[in-house]
């Protein structure tokens, strides 16, 4: 237990300007699981993609059991005994192939494994395998029949396959029910016990209650909070991985005006519980929540790319159910989508053709563009945002993250709307832009109402006039943003977790 | 002596495109490089060549440009929007049998004939596109299906057979229709430019198709939603863009363009050939990706397009005159268009950002 089987120091790594993990140190002690805990966008996936060999550090060291460890491909760092589950579970399996090919493929790509494949062998290894692991499958069926829990173990019974002394698992319950994690857990338990040391990256408090040695929180690239003593201290460690910087911005929260948005018993999931919830003019509103809390779903319902389950929305009293964005933004209902790389920024275009996408009809006449207005717009907006660049027909590409993330949030402040909603808008952002982007949006909030969803809790509290708290996709709790108790939130955020546990225990 | 390695590696891996200004020599050749080679090649030709800067070659020159730009334009409307369209060829040759098909099997006057091609042009893109974006078959593959569905299908009336005037039909009989003279007018009058008779009609038709597509895709909102798809499909449809519309317009604008070229081609022989037009579809291509490089746009582009297609007329006229045979012609065809796609693909991804 007390010998360390991995010690991580000062790793560094940037994507670009974004520096993603500074500095980050940990060890992880052999016959005992580590989780590790941490919001969107601090480091996790990184840290666990250095360490299965998918990145290279920019600096610092990793060793494992007293040798220096620095893998230079996933199938090196399987050999040298750092075994990864990955959350997405198709990464982890090939469904057009049979159970017993998917459980040897790492063999099968290992020289000297021999030309020609020996079913009769390789049915037999496959079988032992799934067996010692206690799945109760048919190999030779293809995986692609199977659910999606069969699918999990199976990746994980062939990440076991390989003797690992580390063993990583993201998210590995996400798709496996109480039944199927218990196996899970108790396979985890076996390997404690023949000495691996286990990094178990969750968000479900219920599992790291069950399995968990020590908790390790993880914030903005760095260790955030380092939890061994028994009983662990859960609480603490949500509180490290969600952070509070805040000092005393303490908000000015102005005069709401009308009801502009009303949701009323609206259901994301079928067995949600509903939601009533009234947005108001010059109002803003932080949503917030864990991963998989369904901020993302009602984003999604709101700007009319899913539907919800049922329920009604309406729009400055009218019904209001978007079955598309062009529909939501026709409405005046606008969004900034998170993952900007993927969702937003339009790589090929400049700042000024990035900002006036949406709203091109504005810029044109008979269809044909007014480049001036088009270049002017851009100008002010620079200026009205502090985009810092060389002038506005730079590529967005040459812009900082935080750059970048304005100019998105300026195309959708060209044109008024009713509705604004900003789905995670301070990711892979400065400081300085955050600072910037959050006064940007209180200036012109009049007229319209904003909703914001931020997973990080001082983000809520350094924007929102109300926090509204998700879990299990609907609303369990709702705050006034003055003299707010910390606490209270964090119980909102967790507290249910505990409710969910004693539940999944009865 | 990990941690070298480890450094090493680092040091290895290409910076993040924020770094700027690649030393101006560099940006000069990205930009100029292509249209200087353009220069070259005439020079080259002209000097070498006997007879290439003549009347009579650049005729020939002209001819050719026109069908391959025409189509090529078609092309570059599919790269913009992100897609690829492998049909044209088979779309102009269908169109040049249903024009001769019309007019000398059924004897309907020209402009009946043309209303059909154009027709059958839209009617292929409109499929082509609803089999992309409705049935999520990937670009290449439609495309590629449509085409050995039409080689196929344009053979079917005519057995198999060519369409000429007089000809015996499948049925015994003679086809009693011929060509309507204003639509042979179409393929070969020549206009005076400069010389006697130097500029076939479909140049002209190249021209004003080509300026018409610039205009679309540079200053419209139309074409300038079509770029930001094909930069970024799902930033595009979550700013509001209707990215199916689009992507189905963008093929429907290739198959017209790819019936104007087959009708003009048509026109050109006063026959429907089931054997010509074999080599549209690598020139067409060629001529659009080739559009890439000009002026370092690094991006599908009308006038880049028209300029690649000259330079494919030229460098095949040129080798015709120098009597390299037709296998050599496809293979220098091939490299020029490889070393293009490199040249575009490497050296451009420097030049980060926008344009």
């Amino acid at each position: 237990m007390t010998d360390c089987l991995c010690q991580i120091s000062g790793l560094r790594k940037a994507f670009g300007d974004n520096l993603v993990l500074r500095g980050l140190s940990l060890e992880l002690p052999a016959g005992s699981v580590t989780a590790l805990m941490g919001a969107n966008g601090a480091g996790k996936s990184t840290l666990v993609k250095i360490l299965s060999g998918v990145h290279s550090s920019d600096a610092g060291n990793v060793s494992l059991a007293g040798q220096s460890f620095v893998p230079s491909s996933p199938s090196d760092a399987i050999r040298k005994g750092v075994v990864t589950v990955h959350q997405a579970i198709n990464d982890g399996v090939i469904p057009d192939l049979d159970v017993a090919s998917n459980l040897m493929i790492d063999r099968l790509a290992e020289p000297g494994f021999g030309f020609f494949l020996k079913r009769k062998q390789l049915f037999a290894d496959a079988q032992e395998i799934a067996d010692r692991m206690g799945i109760d499958v048919d190999v030779r069926q293809p995986v692609a029949q199977l659910g999606v829990a069969d699918r999990q173990l199976i990746a994980i019974a062939r990440a076991m396959s390989h003797q690992p002394s580390l063993l990583i698992l993201d998210e590995p319950t996400s798709s496996l029910s109480a039944v199927e994690a218990e196996r899970l857990f108790d396979l985890i338990e076996t390997f404690k016990a023949r000495g691996v040391a286990v990094l178990y990256i969750s968000h479900r408090m219920s599992d790291i209650r069950r399995i968990a040695d020590r908790i390790v929180s993880m914030r903005d690239g760095e260790i955030s909070g380092l939890f061994e003593d028994t009983p662990l201290d859960y609480e603490g460690a949500v509180q490290a991985m969600l952070g509070h910087r805040m000092t005393d911005v303490n908000i000015e929260i102005p005069q709401r005006g009308e009801p502009i948005v009303e949701l009323k018993q609206l259901r994301l999931k079928p067995h949600a519980k509903p939601i009533d919830l009234t947005l108001h003019d010059n109002e803003i509103i932080a949503v917030t929540g864990l991963l998989g809390s369904g901020k993302t779903d009602l984003a999604q319902a709101l700007f009319g790319l899913r539907p919800p389950n049922s329920g009604d929305i309406s729009l400055d009293g009218a019904a209001y159910a978007p079955t598309s964005p062009g529909k939501a933004i026709a409405n005046g209902v606008f969004m900034s989508t998170k993952d900007r790389a993927t969702n937003a920024v339009i790589a090929d275009f400049n700042i000024t053709r990035n900002i006036s996408v949406p709203f091109l009809a504005q810029f044109s006449s008979f269809s044909f563009l007014s480049r001036g207005a088009e270049r002017d717009t851009a100008r002010d907006m620079i200026e009205a945002l502090s985009i810092v660049c060389q002038s506005e027909s730079d590529g967005i590409n040459t812009l900082s993250g935080g750059n970048q993330q304005k100019v998105m949030l300026a195309r959708w402040l060209v044109d008024k709307c009713r509705l604004l909603l900003l789905d995670e808008p301070f990711q892979g952002v400065d400081i300085r832009s955050r600072h910037d982007i959050g006064e940007k949006v209180r200036q012109t909030a009049k007229g319209r109402a904003t909703l914001v969803f931020v997973s990080e809790l001082d983000e809520a509290l350094e924007i929102a006039d109300r926090i509204v708290v998700m879990h299990e996709h609907s609303i369990i709790a709702e705050f006034v943003n003055r003299d707010v108790d910390l606490n209270e939130i964090l119980t909102a955020v967790t507290g249910t977790a505990q409710k969910q546990l004693e539940h999944e225990a009865a | 002596m990990s941690t070298d390695v480890q450094n090493n590696g680092v040091a290895a891996k290409p910076k993040a495109p924020a770094e700027r200004a690649p030393s101006s020599a560099l940006d000069l050749a990205i930009r100029y490089g292509f249209l200087a080679l353009l220069v070259g090649l005439a020079i080259f030709f002209s000097i070498f060549a006997n007879g290439f800067a003549g009347p009579r070659s650049a005729v020939f020159i002209f001819q050719s440009v026109a069908m391959t730009g025409i189509l090529a334009l078609g092309v570059t409307c599919t790269l913009v929007v992100g897609g690829f369209d492998l049909s044209i060829g088979s779309v102009a040759t269908s169109a040049m049998m249903l024009a001769a098909y019309m007019m000398v099997v059924l004897e309907q006057p020209a402009a009946v004939a043309i209303v059909a091609c154009l027709v059958m042009g839209a009617f292929i893109g409109l499929v082509n596109g609803i089999l992309i974006v409705r049935f999520k078959v990937p670009d290449l593959l439609a495309t590629l299906g449509m085409m050995f569905l039409l080689v196929g299908l344009q053979r079917i009336p005519t057995a198999g057979r060519s369409i000429s005037t007089g000809m015996v039909l499948p049925d015994g009989s003679t086809a009693g229709g011929t060509f309507d003279p204003f639509f042979l007018t179409m393929g070969r009058h020549r206009f005076d430019f400069f010389l006697e008779k130097l500029l076939p009609i479909p140049v002209v038709f190249l021209v004003v198709i080509a300026i018409l597509i610039w205009i679309f895709l540079e200053t419209t909102r139309h074409g300038r939603l079509m770029y930001a798809i094909g930069s970024n499909e799902r930033a595009a449809a979550l700013t509001g863009t209707n990215v199916k519309r689009y992507k189905i317009t963008a093929y429907m604008i290739s198959g017209v363009l790819a019936s104007v070229a087959g009708m003009l081609l048509a026109a050109r022989l006063g026959r429907g050939d089931i054997a010509s037009g074999t080599n549209l579809l690598l020139d067409a291509v060629a001529a659009s990706l080739i559009g890439f490089a000009v002026l370092g746009a690094a991006k599908p582009n009308a006038f880049g397009t028209a300029m690649g297609a000259l330079f494919v007329g030229i460098l095949l006229q040129g080798l015709t005159m120098m009597n390299a045979p037709y296998y050599t012609q496809d293979f220098i065809k091939g490299a020029v268009l490889v070393i293009a796609l490199v040249f575009t693909f490497s050296l451009s991804a420097r030049k980060a950002g926008g344009h």
